[in-house]
């Protein structure tokens, strides 16, 4: 086939990629492992957890998105720059909108 | 074309420099959407709320998005190998599966229209409908990215070595998946606890 006649070419000559990457089976399984915390998620409208419900929520939420980001965007295996960039970029935001709803919220109590 | 083009002086790639920076400023637009929806979660002008959801459905185009993130991930992957054919059906995947999605979103506002929920309805409707509507045309476009991957791959414009380009699609199409984890959660598992408790 021709497409793998330049498989010899650098795989990173654009990319800038570094580190270990996962293989398609540890992909896979990280695939697998997101499934079980969506399940445990979901499960949370089919069964009474309590006051455990909301942080249960938050942290399944929390763990999944640092999964996807380390490894799917491999920012565990990239430079340190790239994550910097993501979470102060999400660091921002929340720490914006919750100034702006803790606004919202002193204004109608008062 | 020189490798050292496309290299910052931190001898980064700057197109993936790019791509970080543009992701992180995309939470500030979500992030604006996120914050009207919960101001207005009560505002309904005592129309449908949030017991209109349907979490079961919702749950399952959550998991296929989910899952077009693996699809996504060994696309990169093989392009990395040299697998162009590989990489081609793994692309194609994901975008079916961002297609599947989208068709789940346009059945869900379907079903709410119907229902009474529309966009001029009440606050709540309209922060719902905003957020949840922004985020499928920003899966709309990842859909349009992955198949002109896709198209270019198979007229020979995109090769081996040049899996950065599978790279930045994989890192804008990830960064969509993950905000809809958050949606997941805030918009429609953590007001249903209201609703249930």
């Amino acid at each position: 086939m021709a497409d793998t006649t330049q498989a010899n070419a650098p795989a990173e000559a654009e990319g800038g990629a570094h580190g270990h990457h996962p293989t398609q089976q540890e992909y896979i399984r990280i695939a697998v492992v997101l499934a079980i915390l969506t399940a445990l998620e979901v499960s949370t409208y089919y069964f009474e957890f309590g006051r455990a419900a909301l942080p249960l929520l938050i942290v399944l939420m929390a763990i999944k998105f640092v999964m996807v980001a380390g490894f799917f965007m491999h920012l565990r295996f990239d430079t340190k720059l790239f994550g910097r960039f993501l979470y102060t970029g999400l660091a921002w935001a929340v720490v914006l909108y919750t100034l702006t709803l803790l606004v919202f919220v002193v204004d109608a109590n008062q | 074309m020189s490798v050292a083009t496309h290299e910052t002086s931190m001898g980064l790639d700057h197109r993936k420099l790019a791509m970080w920076i543009f992701l992180a400023s995309e939470f500030l637009f979500f992030g604006a959407f996120v914050s009207a929806y919960l101001l207005y979660l009560d505002t309904t002008n005592r129309g449908p709320g949030v017991e209109i959801f349907d979490i079961p459905f919702t749950s399952v185009s959550s998991f296929v998005l989910l899952m077009s993130s693996l699809t996504m991930v060994l696309a990169h992957n093989s392009h990395v190998r040299g697998d162009m054919r590989g990489m081609r059906l793994w692309i194609l995947a994901t975008a079916g599966q961002g297609m599947v999605f989208l068709g789940g979103q346009v059945y869900e506002f379907t079903v709410f229209y119907r229902e009474g929920l529309n966009i001029t309805q009440s606050p709540f409707a309209s922060s719902f409908f905003f957020l949840t509507g922004f985020h499928g045309a920003h899966v709309f476009i990842g859909v349009l990215l992955l198949l002109g991957l896709y198209s270019l791959s198979l007229t020979g414009k995109v090769k081996v070595g040049q899996d950065v380009k599978t790279e930045m699609i994989g890192l804008y199409w990830h960064f969509v998946d993950i905000i809809w984890v958050i949606i997941f959660t805030v918009v429609y598992l953590i007001p249903e606890l209201r609703v249930g408790g």
